[in-house]
């Protein structure tokens, strides 16, 4: 009973102490609600970023033409269809060898053809006019796991018997991946600074509310106190500092996000780049600020009184 | 009984300077006893030692059975539970009334609110200060404040009340009163009280234990002493 006493004078203490000393108070409250305001652009922009950089990283394909068949004329013992498709088996059996790679996609030199057909009347005529003979070849369509092994698969599959070209916009794509990389990089360093930055001041504020109060504490060590029972009003008002710092950055972002979300019609230019549903992730990131605001505000608390605290 | 005990204790700080050369001092239990000197003769460094605000250098302090000069830091709170310190300067807190200053204590040792009641009432009547509880500091006079200081020191009925100059800020006739009230706490509580001061006057009219300290070591002992001055100065 005596500690749970001790326990609510103690949180009693620390809404007396924010209310009489209101001004510092608001000062460092409105420097954690700026800061967490920052934090939570940070966190939806840089979870956006990589939900987009990661959907555009698995649309990336490699496109595989295979070699033209073709047999002599006097070569009876040479069908085309056959060697077709023992290539195409050789080929499946090489793919699925391989863990890197996610799907395939066979495209027969029938189905182009068709397509070709139906996409242009001068294609239509060639081929009618080739008859028989289909002068297209077969082509797979491959997607990778991971976006990073692009260049190695690329490079294992042209070796592969019957592979006649690899295409996955070499080049364009090593940098896509290097610039999403650093974006991403980048937003994750600047959350982490930010929130440096609430703790920093957060921090500073409850030590210069502490200092207005060492007259206080002086008294408190001299009737008796114990370190943890004078330490416990200043970590319950660090607390909520970071609590009520963290209050209108979550409704700005729970209010803001939906309503962006909805103006955009969840996306950007187009399906392609489609922003996070904002249920449950919103309130994943409402989470987070609550949690960075209030353990940052308790540590810069602890660390402020640690400093008067003698013995 | 061997109530405070200082046991060849000496003071010395890191920058050479010796606050106190070889104390051996006996207190018993339910005395009164006066510190005197001049000025940073020792007598504050003396005192702070029995609820460990110093450490000696040397030696052994002995209160109630408990060596305080080896406690742990931590434990240092426990000690000082179970005495009352009154000050020159009272430490009041201006924003608490004079209920709560004197409850403050009690409040951070969790006990319970009807307990504090009875206490704080009971101590605040020992000082006669009852009809005061709902002021505040600002709208007391100096004796009053302190009046207020020594129910917060006695508030838990400590059997070793210390004060530190408590008639430093005040004037002769409200100094009487104080020593009035700290009289009568060493007679009805049966607490020992161990007064620093170099107030001439009161010394001299209340014969007392005087002992006095010069030059950091004590050079006279003196039951129903009187103030003495040192003309080795």
């Amino acid at each position: 009973m005596k500690p749970v006493r001790i326990i609510i004078r103690s949180i009693r203490d620390s809404f007396k102490n924010i209310i009489r000393n209101f001004s510092l108070s608001l000062a460092a409250i409105l420097c954690a609600t700026i800061t967490l305001m920052l934090v939570s652009v940070s966190m939806i922009f840089g979870a956006n970023v990589n939900q987009i950089t990661e959907k555009v990283e698995s649309e990336l394909n490699i496109v595989v033409y295979m070699t033209k068949v073709t047999c002599k004329k006097d070569n009876s013992s040479c069908n085309v269809e056959e060697e077709e498709e023992k290539i195409r088996t050789n080929f499946e059996s090489e793919l699925e060898k391989l863990d890197l790679i996610d799907s395939y996609t066979l495209k027969t030199k029938e189905e182009w053809k068709e397509e070709m057909s139906k996409y242009n009347n001068s294609y239509k005529e060639m081929f009618e006019y080739l008859g028989e003979d289909n002068p297209l070849v077969d082509s797979y369509t491959i997607k990778v796991k991971d976006a990073k092994s692009l260049t190695d698969v690329a490079k294992f599959i042209n070796s592969i018997n019957g592979v006649h070209q690899t295409k996955y916009g070499e080049g364009m794509v090593e940098g896509i991946i290097s610039a999403f990389d650093i974006i991403k990089i980048v937003s994750f360093g600047i959350v982490v600074a930010l929130v440096l930055v609430t703790a920093f001041l957060i921090s500073n504020t409850i030590k210069l509310t502490i200092f207005s109060r060492r007259s206080e504490i002086e008294i408190m060590r001299l009737v008796g106190a114990s370190n943890a029972s004078i330490k416990m009003p200043f970590l319950f008002e660090g607390f909520l500092l970071g609590f009520l710092g963290s209050i209108i950055p979550i409704f700005v972002t729970i209010y803001g996000y939906i309503v962006l979300y909805f103006k955009l019609d969840g996306k950007i230019v187009s399906e392609m780049v489609g922003l996070i549903n904002p249920f449950n992730f919103i309130f994943a990131v409402s989470a987070c600020l609550l949690i960075i605001g209030t353990v940052v505000g308790m540590f810069g608390s602890i660390r402020a009184v640690r400093k008067y605290l003698k013995i | 009984m061997k109530f405070i005990e200082y046991k060849n204790v000496s003071k010395t700080y890191s920058n050479g300077i010796t606050a106190l050369a070889d104390i051996n001092l006996v207190i018993e239990k339910g005395e009164f006893v006066f510190i005197t000197g001049q000025t940073a003769s020792g007598k504050s460094t003396l005192i702070k030692m029995l609820y460990r605000e110093e450490k000696p250098t040397r030696g052994t302090v002995i209160v109630g059975g408990l060596n305080v000069s080896k406690l742990r830091n931590g434990r240092v709170y426990k000690l000082r539970r179970k005495l009352g310190v009154v000050f020159q300067d009272f430490k009041l807190l201006p924003r608490l009334t004079v209920y709560e200053n004197v409850a403050f204590a009690l409040e951070y040792m969790g006990m319970k609110s009807s307990d504090i009641r009875t206490k704080v009432y009971k101590a605040l009547e020992q000082v006669g200060l009852k009809d005061k509880a709902r002021s505040f500091p600002r709208e007391l006079s100096g004796g009053e404040q302190q009046r207020v200081s020594i129910a917060r020191a006695i508030v838990n009925e400590p059997k070793i009340l210390i004060c530190d100059e408590p008639t430093g800020d005040l004037d002769p006739d409200t100094s009487k009163e104080i020593m009035k009230v700290l009289e009568s706490i060493n007679k009805d509580m049966d607490t020992t009280i161990v007064m620093a001061t170099h107030d001439k006057e009161i010394v001299n009219r209340m014969k007392k234990r005087v002992i006095t300290i010069d030059n950091n070591t004590i050079v006279s002992d003196v039951e129903k002493g009187s103030y003495k001055v040192h003309e080795t100065r």
